[in-house]
């Protein structure tokens, strides 16, 4: 038997997960192929539908990748970011869900290395969690 | 506005869990500025319970859709959402009790072939002000007598938890309220309202007794302008 | 005469008197009505029956007066408005009257979320004040509020409640003043212990002239302990208790802090008698009954003037 490949959508930041993503592929740091990564221009932006849809849509875990507090481009907008996730949090425990498939992390700047072990992290834990009980 | 919050997810999922066609309703006035019962929460809640049913192997279907106003025939009377509840077994309202209330009686109207139910997905809490983002405070009950040109605008019915119109009682103190210290004592800021204004002999005669006809107390209240009606 | 209670006519000969205050028990334990009054009684002029304080379910006022008449003692009744309408006001005031109640309290009561019931829904349609003015046009004018007349006699000594130490301070006076003009008859004030803000207020009420136009009670409780004092101090609303005299209870030591505390207690009753204003002492021993006798004797207020 395969071992189970979790689907993970990582929502990332234009201005930090996404210039981290540029310098692990160039620099050879792998990640798993089963992570889509969204670009989204700030964090700030993703609004708590979008991460329940992920799930809905047949994610086993999403993790949102910001910058770090205090280097937000648009001031505010990784605390927003936040904020939304652990509402979402909340949601998805109410809907039967572990709030653990969801995660709120930041890298600084162009950190590779931090970046790539989020999501290998991120693929650790929902492989241990298993896949989404809501579409398997 | 009226200002609502969101019903527990156990709550509505009890209502709903034996049907198979659930419509979400949600309303684009009060609860959409609120943030309780608009476009955003619409999909919010038919997310969790699509999640939740699929979940327990449920095969259920979760529709969404929006009115303007649940409150006003004149903003649900549109085919497309007629069509959508009249497919649905079970239809959520994410309006205030006004608008589950009216939702009914109109759909029950226009569709005669079977009976339309309607669940409330909100709790309707109070009328209130916005005081920052994401806080409201009650500020008026509907007593249908307002006594704001006497108290310096700020209403000692709603505000007081006692309702004294001769205030404040003994429980004041430092401007806070005896029932938590996050509430302000009304009479409190009356008197330092008037007092700004240099009216505070407005409120030394007695006050007396109200008449509470006007509010719930005389029955459900109803308000019929003839000029209005041709 | 208003009411020919005893109360009234004590003060109207102008005694200084002193009011007990006894709580109702949490059923229906006539006893407990009984043993309390026997402490009281001789001791006080009248005693206050309180209407189910700070919201917590007890007998009612009106019946526990009535074992207090049967008991030989005059009571006070106190009727809040937490729990009636108008409606239930008056005719609870007709059933006071008839069982031989004459003197009683007007109170808004304490809202019911420091009850027992929380969840009860509140009624408050008409507030203290309003009470106060409907008893006296029920008394005067022998009309219920709608001005139907009343079938047979009326009399009530009318009082109500007062706090010195509530906010804002500067209007406590003229709402104190708002009482006057409904027709109150007597007040009794919130614990004292502040001392200075107390004869602040009562400065301002003599200016007023409202002394004459009511008879004041000052009220007192004796602090048992330093716990109850920091207590109060800090969760019951209008309630100041002076850093210094907590401070002097402590040092009293232990063992010996009750007693200090009714030393305390007496020679404030002292000071308050000699303050222009006060008519008399609402004493609140609050299940402290049984010290009473104990109080008035070393306060030098014994005996009590004959009915």
């Amino acid at each position: 038997m395969t071992e189970f490949e979790p689907k993970i959508i990582a929502f990332c930041c234009h201005y930090c997960a996404l210039a981290a993503a540029d310098v692990a592929g160039k620099t050879g740091l792998q990640f798993s192929p089963n992570i889509r990564i969204i670009r989204v221009l700030c964090t700030g932006k993703i609004e708590v539908p979008h991460l329940l849809k992920a799930f809905e849509s047949g994610a086993d875990g999403v993790v949102v990748i910001s910058c770090k507090f205090g280097e937000c481009y648009f001031k505010e907008g990784n605390f927003r970011a936040q904020k939304k996730v652990e509402r979402a949090q909340s949601l998805l425990q109410e809907a039967g869900l572990k709030p653990e498939r969801l995660l709120f992390d930041f890298v600084p700047g162009p950190g590779a290395k931090k970046f790539v072990d989020i999501l290998n992290g991120m693929t650790e834990r929902v492989r241990s969690l298993g896949p989404n009980p809501s579409v398997h | 506005m009226i200002v609502a919050e969101r019903k527990p997810f156990s709550e509505i999922l009890s209502m709903v869990e034996d049907y198979s066609r659930i419509l979400v309703v949600g309303c684009g006035s009060c609860v959409t500025i609120c943030m309780a019962g608009g476009e955003e929460e619409v999909k919010i809640l038919s997310s969790q319970l699509r999640l939740a049913f699929k979940k327990n192997k449920k095969d259920i279907e979760v529709e969404e859709a929006m009115a303007l106003r649940q409150c006003d025939d004149e903003y649900m009377n549109n085919p497309e959402l007629i069509n959508k509840v009249k497919k649905a077994d079970i239809v959520i309202s994410m309006a205030c009790g006004i608008g589950v209330q009216h939702a009914t009686a109109f759909f029950n109207r226009i569709i005669t072939d079977k009976p339309i139910k309607i669940v409330p997905g909100l709790n309707t809490t109070f009328m209130g002000a916005n005081l920052d983002v994401g806080v409201w405070e009650e500020r008026c009950v509907g007593c249908g007598d307002c006594v704001l040109e006497k108290t310096g605008g700020i209403c000692p019915i709603t505000r007081c938890a006692k309702s004294l119109l001769n205030g404040p009682c003994g429980g004041s103190s430092n401007g806070k309220c005896e029932i938590n210290k996050e509430t302000d004592c009304a009479w409190h800021l009356i008197i330092e309202r008037l007092e700004a204004l240099g009216e505070l002999d407005r409120i030394k005669p007695i006050e007396m007794y109200k008449d509470w006809r006007p509010s719930h107390d005389g029955g459900p209240r109803k308000i019929i302008r003839e000029d209005m009606r041709i | 005469m208003k009411s020919g209670s005893n109360l009234e006519r004590l003060l109207e000969k102008g005694e200084f008197v002193v009011t007990g205050e006894l709580g109702p028990p949490k059923g229906t334990d006539v006893d407990v009505v009984k043993k309390k009054a026997s402490m009281l009684k001789g001791n006080v002029d009248a005693v206050n029956i309180t209407d189910n304080q700070t919201a917590i379910v007890r007998m009612s006022s009106i019946a526990a007066a009535k074992v207090l008449i049967d008991e030989g003692l005059e009571p006070n009744m106190q009727m809040v408005a937490r729990d009636r309408n108008r409606i239930a006001m008056m005719s609870d005031l007709f059933g006071a009257n008839a069982l031989g109640i004459r003197n009683m309290l007007c109170l808004s009561g304490d809202h019911q979320t420091f009850g027992n019931h929380p969840e009860a829904k509140n009624v408050f349609d008409i507030d203290s004040i309003q009470m106060i003015y409907m008893v006296k046009t029920m008394r005067d004018e022998h009309k219920v509020i709608c001005g139907d007349e009343i079938e047979g006699d009326f009399k009530m000594f009318i009082g109500a409640a007062c706090n010195p130490f509530a906010d804002p301070f500067r209007y406590r006076v003229h709402r104190l003043a708002k009482k006057v003009e409904a027709g109150v008859d007597f007040i009794q004030t919130q614990c004292i212990y502040d001392m200075k803000r107390f004869k602040e207020f009562m400065k301002q009420v003599v200016d007023m002239g409202l002394h004459e136009k009511c008879k004041i009670l000052a009220g007192v409780t004796p602090l048992k302990s330093v716990g109850m004092a920091r207590y109060m101090a800090a969760n019951v609303s209008g309630i100041i208790i002076p850093e210094e005299m907590i401070a002097r209870l402590k040092g009293a030591g232990k063992g010996n802090v009750a007693t200090e505390g009714i030393k305390i207690l007496c020679e404030q009753m002292q000071e308050l008698k000699e303050t222009e204003g006060i008519a008399g002492i609402h004493l609140m021993a609050i299940e402290w009954e049984h010290r009473v006798p104990e109080i008035m004797e070393m306060a030098g207020f014994l005996p009590r003037p004959k009915p």
